[in-house]
């Protein structure tokens, strides 16, 4: 099996195949504005000494979250990663709870008990990720094979780095979900850095999807600038894991356009490389097709854009009086008790 | 003799010994072309090579396993964990193999493990923890915790000498924070010595890390204001302890704190009061006390960090206590 290189999407006509009509299309936008802006906001944050620890953005990863997160369905679970923050914000996270996460406070999805990308809101069928990589990959096996063994139609994503596909987690996820057919789409974000690694550092073959191959399952490769392929590849995995066809492995590839995180100023990336990929740049790219193929209008942009700035400010107020944490709380948080298994994820 | 941080007297002893001793090579995440997470190997790839200084794939176990296997071919490695928490992820290579390897197959493992540790600054629950009693509890490893920058080069230096493998815990909250004196020639410090950090009379402090300067500042605060007499004996090496360091201390104090940053339960501090109610009960004025982080995993906000980990003011109201009784 060899891997599938995916073509892009041109007209509004393949896009309403794919299952999209044009509101969709406006959403999609709105959200991919939406999350840069959370988290161009928390850079501003964290340079005015309000976000404790460290602080990591997707910048260049917008569209492979978004696409992924639209093609997703309501019952469907995932745990993405530090570059996938689009994710939270499709499925609905409120953008001020995010800020308060950041910020360590009450409201945050984790209370201050864990801090910046580690967030998932367990309501909206995201599990907030570990630092450990890709030790939530394994998980999200985990979730399919509870959705095989109840005969349930749902998919999980499992999300991954090309870095951390690395590590022993990612083959043993991998090979179990291939051996038993699980409803699991493997996306894995290839922004061709891991820290200050390059990929030739920590993968050997020509494309990572071509390890599919090896334990039994399709692999595609995605241009993850682009967030229309990004949603029909996701959108033909995911109903195929659904319908039963076993697990699809994803690579989108992007290019992580920021340092690693706030403190890494990226000496070691080539500035040609940049500056070859800020003109793909994923937001810009969709703004372009949506005037070109959709026509949306200085009007319908305009609504956009001040509905996404007038959120975020009333977010970030918002997120500023959420209490601090209550120290009280730390150590009974760490058991689970009888009763808070009656939640509907635990039926 | 020249004033260093923590971290640069690190940097510096492994270093020198790359110099003098052609099998001592790094291995880890981003150590080369980046100098590691926290720059101790900055200027190393320069200098060794990309062959000695290696920028390993995002793969713990291939680190560690491949530390051991070097080092079973006649090799030095001293192998970086980009944080302490991911020793995690190689947990099973190194107790399994590594810890165990000497005892049934006679064949000794010289890999030295650096482990970024400790808390203090919002890194969470994934950036922040203590590994030291987690490895204390396995025969076979060595456990060092230098607090100060002579003993952090000093220890390393044995850490890479030993036959066995050494855990490195390097407290990130020292790194820049602590300078002292650090001798330009090649030393060593002997594992299993305690270090003397303040000598006194009313009570003991055993404790090791960055808990050595909380307990540092507790000492000087009940010296102006209450007249009390705080010694404190820094273990600098777990695995060995120097258990005579400490029993001691604790017969010519006869109050004893046992103080560390990691968790309560099952934390290194109880096996060190254990030792000292079984072998210097009746040199005792006082119960053995412990102070340690409570039992929760390491929070990230900085209210709640605080609450965390022990701080001056927690180690002077215990004092008190312990002074009154
Ligand atoms: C097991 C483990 N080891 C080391 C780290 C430290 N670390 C955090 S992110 C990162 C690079 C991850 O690269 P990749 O998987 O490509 O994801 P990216 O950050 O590029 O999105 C490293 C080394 C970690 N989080 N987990
Ligand atoms: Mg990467």
């Amino acid at each position: 099996m060899a891997v599938r290189e995916a073509e892009p999407v041109s007209s509004l006509q393949e896009v309403h195949d794919a299952g999209l009509d044009r509101e969709d299309l406006l959403g999609i936008y709105r959200n991919l504005l939406t999350t840069r802006g959370i988290e161009e906001r928390g850079h501003i944050l964290y340079k005015q000494g309000k976000i404790p620890g460290s602080f990591y953005t997707g910048r260049g990863n917008e569209a492979s979250a978004v696409g992924v997160a639209t093609a997703m369905g309501p019952h469907d679970v995932g745990t993405p990663l530090q570059r996938a923050m689009g994710v939270h914000v499709t499925r609905g996270l409120e953008p001020w709870r995010i800020f308060a996460q950041y910020m360590g406070r009450a409201d945050g999805p984790t209370r201050g008990r864990d801090g910046n990308v580690h967030i998932g809101d367990a309501n909206l069928g995201l599990y907030a990720m570990v630092s450990h990589l890709p030790a939530m990959l394994p998980v999200a096996v985990g979730m399919a094979l509870a959705f095989r063994i109840r005969e349930e139609k749902r998919v999980a994503i499992a999300w991954c780095g090309e870095g951390a596909s690395a590590r022993g987690d990612a083959h043993e996820g991998m090979n179990l979900a291939g051996v038993r057919k699980l409803p699991v789409i493997f996306w894995i974000d290839n922004n061709q850095w891991a820290y200050s690694t390059p990929s030739h550092l920590e993968y050997a073959v020509e494309h990572l999807a071509d390890r599919a191959a090896a334990y039994g399952f399709e692999g595609v490769v995605v241009d993850g600038t682009d967030v229309l392929a990004v949603y029909r590849e996701a959108k033909r995995a995911i109903e195929k894991a659904r319908e039963g066809g076993g697990p699809t492995l994803i690579e989108s590839v992007t290019l992580r356009m920021e340092g690693h995180a706030v403190h890494d100023d990226a000496f070691y990336v080539p500035r040609e490389l940049f500056e070859e990929w800020a003109r793909r740049d994923p937001i810009e790219r969709f703004r372009a097709w949506l005037r070109d193929h959709a026509e949306m209008t200085d009007a319908e942009e305009d609504e956009i854009t001040s509905g996404v700035k007038r959120l975020l400010n009333e977010s970030l107020q918002r997120a500023e009086e959420s209490p601090l944490p209550d120290p009280g709380t730390l150590v009974a948080a760490v058991y689970a008790q009888p009763e808070e298994l009656d939640t509907p994820h635990h039926k | 003799m020249p004033e260093k941080t923590y971290l640069q007297a690190i940097s510096d002893g492994l270093r020198e010994e790359m110099r003098r001793d052609q099998r001592v090579f790094v291995l880890g995440e981003d150590v080369g072309v980046y100098g590691g997470a926290f720059k101790v190997t900055l200027g190393f790839q320069e200098e060794f090579g990309p062959w000695r200084v290696i920028d390993m794939p995002l793969a713990e176990t291939a680190i560690l396993a491949g530390a051991t296997g070097a080092a079973l071919m006649g090799m030095r490695p001293v192998a970086e964990m980009q944080f302490a928490d991911f020793v995690s992820c190689g947990w099973d290579h190194l107790v399994t193999v590594a810890a165990k390897q000497h005892f049934r197959a006679g064949t000794p493992i010289p890999i030295v493990v650096r482990l970024p540790s400790g808390g203090g600054f919002s890194g969470g629950p994934f950036h922040s923890q203590n590994p030291e009693s987690s490895f204390a509890h396995i025969p076979g490893l060595k456990v060092v915790c230098p607090s100060t920058p002579a003993d952090a080069k000093g220890l390393l230096l044995s850490a890479i000498e030993d036959p066995n493998p050494v855990l490195f815990c390097e407290h990130k909250h020292l790194y820049r924070r602590i300078k002292g004196d650090v001798p330009e020639e090649r030393y060593t410090v002997p594992f299993g010595e305690a270090r003397m950090h303040r000598h006194g009379e009313d009570v003991t402090v055993i404790t090791w890390g960055a808990m050595v300067y909380t307990a540092d500042e507790a000492a000087q605060r009940l010296a102006q204001e209450d007249d009390l007499s705080v010694e404190i004996l820094d273990l600098r090496t777990i695995i060995p302890w120097d258990r005579e360091a400490v029993l001691d201390s604790v017969r010519r104090c006869s109050k004893v704190l046992v103080l560390h940053e990691d968790t309560r339960t099952g934390g290194f501090g109880g096996e060190i009061a254990a030792t000292i109610a079984e072998e210097a009960f009746e040199h005792l004025d006082g119960p053995v006390r412990r102070m340690a982080a409570p039992d929760s995993p390491v929070p990230f906000a900085p209210n709640l960090e605080k609450a965390f980990i022990p701080q001056v003011d927690d180690v002077v109201r215990a004092l008190r206590e312990l002074a009154a009784y």
